[in-house]
């Protein structure tokens, strides 16, 4: 019985952390498809493509993968920004979002995926970092670094995410577009070019969590796929557009989950996460934090 | 043209069609052809709820693969009891049956909700769907399960044409159905939806039994495109049948051939299905997908009326040409002048 109390225990803890890394995965969906309404599909394999980034790097000079992903932020912030223009003159412009934006999005994460397999093969990455061996022990209670590290920088960068869009003009600014476009106008705001920057920050969140990624777990092409479901099962269940409520439904089923491998087997946890969306999309729609 | 008429000379196309497939001499037509033909299927049952009611679906696999994994079922449960094996086309209506149901139930879930919201639930359903497969042992699970195929079939030869027959039937039917909507009551009441949801229900349109109805039909479609596909693949495993693939595939095929009509699908599927097939053979499997996915992209920002908008703006040219019209001025577009772009941005409240 002690036993399974240890596993328990130990099983709360691990999900806990990895629910700060899906956070940060989620944190850029919270934006895109929470604030902006714009259903970007395709996060996760921008979240692949920061891994290969800082894989790249990493295996070329042994720079730190987090560092590597801070370092090429703005490069994501300008990728984001250039996909949402031209999300906004083929689509958004013409009232055609709902249909051919999601195609879109969803032929944008095949381009990227299949890209990232025709150049890297299929073969599982990884990056070498002084964190990822160590883990540290409290009696019975083991913390692994390689989980721990990327939940701190994860909750330091959603706790950034939030100053910026409660505190300064830009970001409340962006709350604002998701309410009333039309006041934002009458303020002499562009709500076109606001957008832009909401979108290119969240695209800029996904190199930060691809470095998390493939810190934690060894990364191929197609592993995205199994953050799609999960990570709009986050956002929808925080709320949508809450980045707190996105932490705590991140943590929710991080836990969720890891009670489920842990006890039930690992081949049962990925239908935690989607049964969670589907039961909240039919109960509560609004979310935990909902708007 | 009359539903009956459409459908015999449909019946007659599908009749050459399978006569030119025999006449290649080469049972490869038969293999590459019944792909073609399953996409066929699945594109044209996709349309009926994202081209005509405007709700996209991502789950195509999870409906194709509960078709295919029902076939599965019956298989091993016949093997095991030592019963009379099932003709085909009882396979065929029992997998749609399975996916029809599934289609209702995850429709009454989820579409009182807004469009993006079911699109999101669509690809959750694949996964949960996808789980509870792979821990269900009977059905072989994560390790997949085999099926051993026939090696002939009465009168027609090989089992393989007899496969080819079966989903060129399926296809004509379906073909048929998606016709048979566009033109009635049922297919005016998607439009309306499509085009306003909000309006068409302040308007009396009993919004959500149609969709309903949609999501059932294309379920039960895609159910049925996949009830064969194991007797066809030989070996069945959840991660390939369950694989996006089929889901970007189902999409991209009406967005490229035109969603407002039965004919795009039919279109998309026929020349996006053959060009993979060609890939597939010439270069890799993993490059078809990269086309697609191109071919999606590209068509959705330039042609977003697929391949029938871009012929039918053609025709309407060369009319205006014809008649002269463009020389009295009388064709000035019909779309205002172009505000600045702060000012279309947004909807409005």
């Amino acid at each position: 019985m002690i036993l399974s109390f240890d596993l328990l225990i130990n099983a709360i803890i691990s999900g806990v952390l990895i629910g700060g890394f899906y956070a940060a995965v989620t944190c850029g969906v919270s934006i895109s498809f929470g604030i902006l309404d714009i259903v970007n599909i395709a996060h996760p394999a921008f979240v692949i493509l920061g891994s290969y980034i800082a894989y790249i790097i990493n295996a070329q000079f042994g720079f730190d993968p987090i560092l590597v992903s801070i370092v090429v932020v703005p490069a994501f912030y300008a990728l984001g920004a250039g996909i949402y223009q031209i999300y906004y003159v083929a689509f958004e412009r013409r009232g055609q979002e709902s249909l051919r934006g999601l195609a879109f999005f969803f032929g944008l994460l095949f381009i990227t995926e299949v890209s990232l397999v025709l150049y890297f093969g299929v073969d599982y990455r990884y990056v070498q970092a002084p964190y990822i061996g160590p883990t540290w022990h409290f009696g019975f209670i083991d913390v692994p670094m390689r989980i721990l590290v990327p939940c701190v920088v994860s909750l330091l960068l959603i706790a950034f995410l939030q100053l910026v869009l409660t505190r300064t003009f830009i970001g409340r600014a962006i709350m604002a577009v998701a309410q009333d476009q039309l006041a934002l106008r009458l303020m002499a705001v562009d709500p076109i070019r606001i957008k832009r920057i909401a979108f290119g920050i969240s695209i800029a969140t996904a190199s930060l969590a691809g470095a998390f990624l493939i810190i934690i777990q060894p990364v191929e092409p197609s592993v995205g796929r199994d953050y799609i479901g999960r990570i709009f099962a986050i956002c929808v269940l925080g709320g949508m557009g809450s980045l707190p409520g996105a932490v705590i439904a991140a943590m929710l089923i991080g836990v969720v989950e890891s009670i489920t491998s842990t006890f039930y087997g690992p081949s049962w946890a990925p239908a935690v996460s989607f049964g969670f969306l589907l039961l909240t999309l039919a109960v509560r729609p609004a979310g935990l934090l909902g708007r | 043209m009359r539903t009956l008429p459409f459908f015999l000379i449909s019946l007659v196309v599908g009749a050459a069609v399978f006569g030119a497939a025999v006449g290649i001499g080469n049972e490869y037509a038969f293999f590459a052809g019944y792909v073609v033909l399953q996409y066929i299927v699945l594109s044209t049952a996709w349309n009926i709820l994202g081209g005509y009611c405007g709700y996209v679906n991502f789950g195509t696999a999870a409906f194709f693969a509960m078709g295919a994994y029902s076939t599965v079922a019956i298989y091993k449960f016949i093997a095991d009891h030592d019963l009379y094996r099932m003709p085909m086309p009882v396979l065929v209506l029992i997998g749609g049956a399975v996916s029809a149901v599934v289609g209702f139930g995850m429709g009454y879930l989820t579409l009182r909700l807004r469009g993006a919201f079911f699109a999101i639930a669509t690809l959750a359903l694949a996964v949960v769907l996808q789980t509870l497969v792979v821990n269900w042992d009977y059905v072989g699970g994560s390790r997949g399960a085999y099926i051993i195929r026939p090696e002939t079939f009465p009168l027609i030869g090989s089992y393989i044409r007899y496969l080819f027959l079966i989903m060129l039937l399926l296809a004509i039917a379906a073909l048929t159905i998606a016709r048979l909507i566009e033109r009635s009551r049922l297919g005016f009441g998607f439009a309306t939806i499509r085009d306003d949801e909000l309006a068409a229900e302040a308007s009396g349109v009993p919004t959500l039994r149609l969709k309903l109805i949609a999501t059932t039909i294309s379920g039960a479609l895609m159910g049925m495109a996949g009830a064969p596909y194991p007797y066809y693949i030989g070996y069945l495993q959840p991660d390939s049948t369950f694989g996006l693939d089929y889901a970007v595939n189902s999409i991209a095929m009406p967005l490229i051939g035109g969603t407002t009509s039965w004919l795009g699908p039919l279109i998309g599927a026929v020349l996006l299905g053959s060009l993979q097939q060609l890939a597939t053979v010439t270069i890799s499997s993993a490059v078809n997908l990269l086309i697609v996915g191109c071919l999606l992209v590209a068509f959705v920002i330039i042609a977003p009326n697929g391949i029938i908008g871009l012929v039918h703006k053609y025709i309407q040219r060369k009319d205006d040409d014809f008649i002269g019209r463009r020389h009295v001025g009388l064709d000035a577009p019909a779309a205002p002048p172009e505000p600045a772009p702060s000012a279309t941005a947004d909807n409005p409240p």
